[in-house]
C-alpha cells in the first residue's frame, strides 16, 4: 500500500512517516531545478532526506521523447533516510513520455500529477501510447490528478508579458508550488533562489514566482479528490547542529580545499571535462580565493601531467575524471608512483565500458583502480560511501598522498556525486592537521632519502638552494636516486614501493562494523555508494531478528589490518556491488573465503529491497 | 628571479652523471652551449628546472646540475605547465625532440604555445627516432628509408617552426647544434622573452640520420644554404651577400634573387622584421633546395602576457572581491538550518 493510500485510509490522520516523490519531464522542463528547490525546502523543514537526480546524456533531446526524460527523486521522512527510496509514492509527470517511463516505479495506489495539456496526440504517439492513459482506465490502480498545468501557468504569468515560449517554461515552478502545498513546504527559499537566478531578468523571476504561488494556491482552493490534501511528514530526529545540503561533488571539492589547508600546501587541480566528474572542476574554479589553482587542460593526459608537475614544484597536484579518462591517465599515474610524488586522482565512476552510460552510476572501476596500470604500480585506493562522506575521504586522500609520497585513487561515483543530502556542517578546526615539511638541508641529501618508518621519499622542491636534483621514470638507485639498471636494485626498489603501500595499513583505522556485531551468520560487505541501501536493508532485517551485520570498506588498498580476521568471524559474506563482482574477487583471493556476490549493473543504485531479499535468501538457505 | 648569482661557470651546471649519448651526437654540443650560457642568464641554479619527455634529447635534464624531471613520452609541456602553475617564479626549460614534441606530444606542444606559458622549449630536430633505433619521424623528409619504412616514408613532414607559429607561438627561433656562437645569443633571447619561447635546434644523429644538415652546417656550402636572420637587416646570403630574398608582389611569395642581376637592387631585398608574423610564417617555411634555411629569431612578439601571469592576476582580483578565504565560512554559505 502506498504511503499516500495508507494515510487517506486512516480517517483524519494526515501524517506520513516518509514519502518518495519523483519529478519527471522533458530534459528541457527544468526537473532538476524543481527537485533541488524542493530538496532545499524539505531540508529546511527538518526532514531527513536523500535524492537521486537521474538525467539523460542528451542535453536537449527532442521534446516528448522517452529517451529525453529527466527525473529527480527525493525520499524524505521523519526517520533516518539513507537512500533515494525503492518505490515512488508521488509521481509528477510533465508529459506522456515521463509517465510511461516512470510508472513502473510507482507504488500501487500512488499519486500521479499529470499536465493534461501535454497529453496531445503527438506527444502520446511519440511516447508509445495508442490511447490516452488518463482516460482509458490504465491508471486505475493509481490516484490520478490530471491538471491543465500549461493553461494555469499561462494565466498566472500573463501580467508579465512573456512570449508563449518563456511563459510555458514556468510550468515546472507551478508544479513545484502544488507539491509544496501538498507537503506543507515553505516557498521562501525558492522565491529567493528565483530572484537570484534571474537577477538580470526580473520579469522572468516574477513570472516564475507567480507560477509557483499559483500552483500553491491551486492546491489550497481547487476541489481536489478525497485524500489529496496537505500531508505532514514530521521532522526527523537528527543530531543537533548547523546543517546544509550538499552533493558529493561539492563535498569532495571542499574536502580537497580542506586537505590542502591541513597539509599546509597549495592545491593545483588539473582536469579535463567529462561527465559526471566536471562539477568538481566547476566548484573549485569558483573558489579561487583559497589556495587553489585550477587548470582545464587540453586532455586527460595533460591534466594528470600538470598535476604531477605541480607536485614536483611543491603543490599538491590533484586530477579528476571518470573511468575512460582515468584510463588515459594511467601511464602518468605510474610516473608519479615511480618518482614517488604525491598526487590525488578522483574517479567519479559511471557506467562503462567506453562511453557506456555517462550520466548513470556504476562501481565498475575498482579493478582499474587496483590493477589498471603497467608494471608493478601499487597505489592506495579509498572510496567514499555517501555524498557527505566525500568531504572526509577527500581529506584522507590528501593525507595519504603527502604522508606517503604516492598517488592516491579516490573512488566516487555518479550517484553520490550528484545526489544531495543534509550535512551536519563540520568545523575544519576539528580535523588533525598533517603539515608537510619540505627538505631544506643539503647535508647528506639525495632525492632517494626516505623516512624509515613510512618509507616515504623526501620531498625537496625546486627553488631550494643546494638540493638541485633530477628525478624521472627510469629506475633509480635505492641509495642515490641516480639512474640504475642493476638487477638487485630493481628488486629492492620494487619491494620498497610495495612495502610502502602495504605499510599504509598501519596508518589507517581498523575496519569497524557499521551496523551489527563483529561476528555472526552473515556480513554484508560493501564499498562506495551502496552504503545507504545496504544500511537500510540490514537495519530492516535486524528488526525482524535476523543475524546480519553491515561492514562498509573505505580503505580498499591496502585493506585495514583486521579485515581478514573480522570477515572470518561470519558464516557467510555477501558483497553487493554495482559491477560484475570486483571487490568480491579481491576478497576471495586475498582472504580465501567464500564471499558471495550480489551484482546490479543497470546504471541505477540498489534498491533496499534487492539487498534485503538477498540477505533473506542467504539466511534462509 | 634575476637575483644576484655567485660567479658560476659552465662547470657548475654540469651534473655528476656520466653523459651517455652516442659518440658524435649533436646533443653533446648543445649540452655544452647550454651549460655555458646558463651562468650568463643571472638565474640561481636552484630556480632552474629542466623538464623533458622521452627520447635521446630527453635525457638532457640528467646532465644539468639544476632541478630536473625526466617524464614520459610527449608530456613534458604538460608537466612543465604544472610546474609553472605551482610556482611561476621558477625558470623552466623544456627539452624535447621531433618525435617527442611533434608526434606523441604534438597536442600538448600546440596548447603550450597557444597558452603562452612562460618557459623556454628547445626542440632538438634530427628528423629521426634515435632511441627506438631509427624509425622515421614526423619531420623526416619524404622517402626516408628506415626500419619501419624500408621503401621510403610517404607522409609529408612537419616544419617545426611553421607548426609553432600556427599554434600561436610568440617567440620562434632556429639554431644549429654545433654553432655555439649562434646558439648562445638565441638562447639568451629565448630566455629574455616572456611567454613560451620555441627554439628549434638542427641536431645531427650520427647513427641513424647522419649528415642530414651537412649542407647547412659545412663551411663550403653554408653561405648559400643558410639565411642568417637579424632584425632590421636585409635578408641576404651567399659568399658575398650577393643573393637575397624578395617578395614577389604578384604571387605574394618569397623568391631568391641576385643583386645586380635583372635590375635587382639592395632596395628590393626584404628587411627582416621579427615582429611581422606574416613574414615569419613565410620564412619558417623556406627550405632547401629552393631556398636557404633561416636561422636566428624568426618571430618575436613581446607584448602578450604569459599564461601564469593572467591566472594569478585573476586570482588576485577574486581575492580582492571576496576577501580573506575562510573554509568554515564557505561551508556555511547558502541555505543552512539549525537543529537544536
Amino acid at each position: 500500500m502506498s504511503a499516500v493510500e495508507e494515510m487517506s485510509s486512516q480517517e483524519g490522520a494526515n501524517q506520513l512517516a516518509d514519502v518518495v516523490v519523483r519529478f519527471a519531464g522533458d530534459s528541457g522542463d527544468g526537473m532538476q531545478l524543481t527537485g533541488s528547490n524542493f530538496t532545499e525546502a524539505t531540508a529546511l523543514y527538518g526532514n531527513d532526506l536523500a535524492t537521486f537526480p537521474d538525467f539523460p546524456a542528451e542535453i536537449r533531446a527532442p521534446a516528448g521523447a522517452t529517451f529525453g526524460v529527466s527525473a529527480f527523486q527525493i525520499y524524505f521522512g521523519s526517520d533516518e533516510v539513507s537512500t533515494a527510496g525503492d518505490q515512488v509514492d508521488v509521481l509528477i509527470a510533465m508529459n506522456p513520455a515521463a509517465l510511461i517511463t516512470n510508472l513502473k516505479d510507482l507504488v500501487p495506489g500512488g499519486l500521479i500529477v499529470v499536465d493534461v495539456d501535454a497529453f496531445t496526440d503527438k506527444n502520446m504517439t511519440r511516447a508509445g501510447y495508442t490511447a490516452s492513459p488518463i482516460e482509458d482506465g490504465s491508471l486505475d490502480a493509481y490516484r490520478v490528478l490530471p491538471i491543465e498545468i500549461s493553461k494555469q501557468v499561462l494565466e498566472a504569468v500573463k501580467p508579465y508579458g512573456l512570449s508563449h515560449k518563456f511563459a510555458v517554461r514556468c510550468k515546472n515552478m507551478w508544479t513545484l508550488g502544488l507539491v509544496m502545498w501538498l507537503f506543507d513546504r515553505d516557498r521562501t527559499v525558492t522565491i529567493e533562489n528565483l530572484e537570484k537566478k534571474f537577477a538580470n531578468k526580473p520579469d522572468i523571476a516574477q513570472a516564475n514566482i507567480a507560477a509557483l504561488n499559483s500552483g500553491h494556491a491551486y492546491g489550497e482552493t481547487a476541489e481536489l479528490p478525497t485524500g489529496v490534501e496537505v500531508y505532514s511528514v514530521p521532522k526527523a530526529q537528527v543530531a543537533p547542529g548547523l546543517y546544509r545540503n550538499t552533493t558529493g561533488s561539492d563535498a569532495l571539492a571542499y574536502g580537497l580545499i580542506a586537505g590542502g589547508q591541513l597539509a599546509n600546501l597549495p592545491i593545483t587541480f588539473a582536469s579535463y571535462p567529462i561527465t559526471p566528474a566536471s562539477s568538481l572542476l566547476h566548484t573549485l574554479s569558483q573558489n579561487k580565493e583559497f589556495n587553489v589553482v585550477t587548470f582545464q587542460a587540453e586532455d586527460e593526459i595533460a591534466a594528470v601531467c600538470a598535476a604531477i608537475g605541480a607536485s614536483f614544484a611543491g603543490s599538491l597536484g590533484v586530477t579528476s575524471s571518470s573511468g575512460p579518462g582515468i584510463s588515459l591517465k594511467g601511464e602518468a599515474i605510474s610516473l608519479a608512483s615511480a618518482t614517488e610524488l604525491p598526487l590525488v586522482i578522483v574517479n567519479t565512476q559511471r557506467g562503462g565500458p567506453s562511453t557506456g552510460l555517462p550520466t548513470k552510476t556504476e562501481q565498475s572501476d575498482l579493478n582499474q583502480a587496483m590493477f589498471g596500470r603497467h608494471g608493478d604500480t601499487m597505489l592506495p585506493v579509498i572510496s567514499s560511501s555517501t555524498s557527505v562522506d566525500c568531504f572526509d575521504v577527500a581529506i584522507e586522500a590528501c593525507r595519504l598522498a603527502v604522508q606517503f609520497m604516492t598517488p592516491v585513487i579516490l573512488l566516487s561515483d555518479g550517484y553520490m556525486a550528484n545526489a544531495s543530502e543534509p550535512w551536519l556542517v563540520p568545523d575544519i578546526h576539528d580535523y588533525e592537521p598533517f603539515p608537510v615539511t619540505f627538505e631544506e638541508n643539503p647535508d647528506g641529501f639525495t632525492p632517494a632519502n626516505r623516512d624509515e618508518e613510512t618509507l616515504a621519499r623526501v620531498w625537496a622542491k625546486p627553488g631550494t638552494p643546494g638540493l638541485e636534483h633530477r628525478i624521472g621514470g627510469i629506475e633509480k638507485s635505492f641509495e642515490t636516486g641516480d639512474i640504475s639498471y642493476e638487477p638487485e636494485n630493481h628488486q629492492k626498489m620494487t619491494d620498497v614501493r610495495k612495502d610502502k603501500i602495504d605499510g599504509i595499513a598501519r596508518y589507517i583505522p581498523e575496519q569497524k562494523v557499521a551496523t551489527g556485531e563483529t561476528s555472526g551468520k552473515l556480513a554484508v560487505v560493501g564499498w562506495g555508494s551502496t552504503y545507504g541501501a545496504i544500511h537500510q536493508a540490514v537495519k530492516r532485517c535486524r528488526q525482524v531478528k535476523m543475524d546480519v551485520s553491515h561492514i562498509h570498506i573505505r580503505y580498499l588498498n591496502p585493506f585495514p589490518t583486521n579485515l581478514g580476521e573480522l570477515l572470518a568471524g561470519y558464516d557467510k559474506v555477501l558483497i553487493p556491488e554495482m559491477n560484475t563482482g570486483q571487490l568480491v574477487n579481491v576478497i576471495r583471493s586475498k582472504y580465501l573465503i567464500d564471499a558471495q556476490p550480489l551484482n546490479k549493473i543497470s546504471g541505477q543504485p540498489f534498491k533496499i529491497s534487492e539487498v534485503e531479499n538477498a540477505i533473506k535468501s542467504l539466511l534462509e538457505a | 628571479m634575476n637575483a644576484p648569482v655567485e660567479n658560476l661557470t659552465a662547470k657548475d651546471f654540469a651534473s655528476d652523471q656520466e653523459v651517455r649519448w652516442c659518440p658524435g651526437c649533436g646533443d653533446y654540443a648543445i649540452l655544452k652551449t647550454i651549460q655555458k650560457t646558463m651562468p650568463e642568464l643571472g638565474v640561481a641554479r636552484e630556480n632552474q628546472v629542466f623538464v623533458s619527455g622521452i627520447g635521446c634529447s630527453s635525457r638532457f635534464p640528467y646532465y644539468m646540475n639544476t632541478y630536473g624531471f625526466h617524464t614520459i613520452h610527449g608530456r613534458a609541456p604538460s608537466i612543465a605547465t604544472g610546474v609553472k602553475l605551482a610556482n611561476p617564479e621558477l625558470d623552466v626549460w623544456v627539452v624535447t625532440g621531433d618525435g617527442d614534441g611533434l608526434s606523441i606530444g604534438g597536442n600538448h606542444l600546440m596548447h603550450l604555445l597557444r597558452r603562452n606559458v612562460d618557459l623556454q622549449l628547445l626542440l632538438f630536430n634530427n628528423e629521426i627516432y634515435g632511441l627506438t633505433k631509427g624509425q622515421y619521424s614526423p619531420t623526416s623528409k619524404v622517402g626516408t628509408r628506415s626500419p619501419s619504412t624500408p621503401d621510403g616514408s610517404v607522409d609529408m613532414p612537419l616544419r617545426p617552426c611553421v607548426f609553432a607559429l600556427g599554434a600561436g607561438a610568440r617567440f620562434v627561433a632556429r639554431t644549429i647544434d654545433t654553432e655555439a656562437k649562434h646558439m648562445g645569443p638565441v638562447l639568451q633571447r629565448a630566455h629574455a622573452h616572456k611567454g613560451t619561447s620555441f627554439v628549434e635546434i638542427y641536431q645531427n644523429c650520427p647513427v641513424y640520420n647522419d649528415g642530414i644538415f651537412d649542407q647547412i652546417k659545412e663551411k663550403k656550402t653554408a653561405a648559400d644554404t643558410r639565411l642568417v636572420l637579424e632584425h632590421g637587416k636585409p635578408l641576404t646570403f651567399g659568399a658575398d651577400n650577393e643573393k637575397g630574398i624578395r617578395l614577389n608582389a604578384q604571387t605574394l611569395m618569397l623568391e631568391v634573387v641576385t643583386i645586380g642581376e635583372d635590375g635587382v637592387t639592395e632596395d628590393d631585398i626584404v628587411v627582416h622584421d621579427e615582429t611581422n608574423k606574416i613574414l615569419a610564417q613565410m620564412l619558417a617555411g623556406l627550405k632547401l633546395p629552393e631556398f636557404p634555411e633561416p636561422i636566428g629569431v624568426i618571430y618575436c612578439e613581446a607584448t602578450a602576457p604569459s599564461y601564469t601571469d593572467d591566472v594569478y592576476q585573476q586570482r588576485l582580483v577574486v581575492r580582492e572581491q571576496k576577501g580573506e578565504a575562510d573554509l568554515n565560512a564557505l561551508l556555511r554559505t547558502g541555505h543552512t538550518w539549525t537543529v537544536s
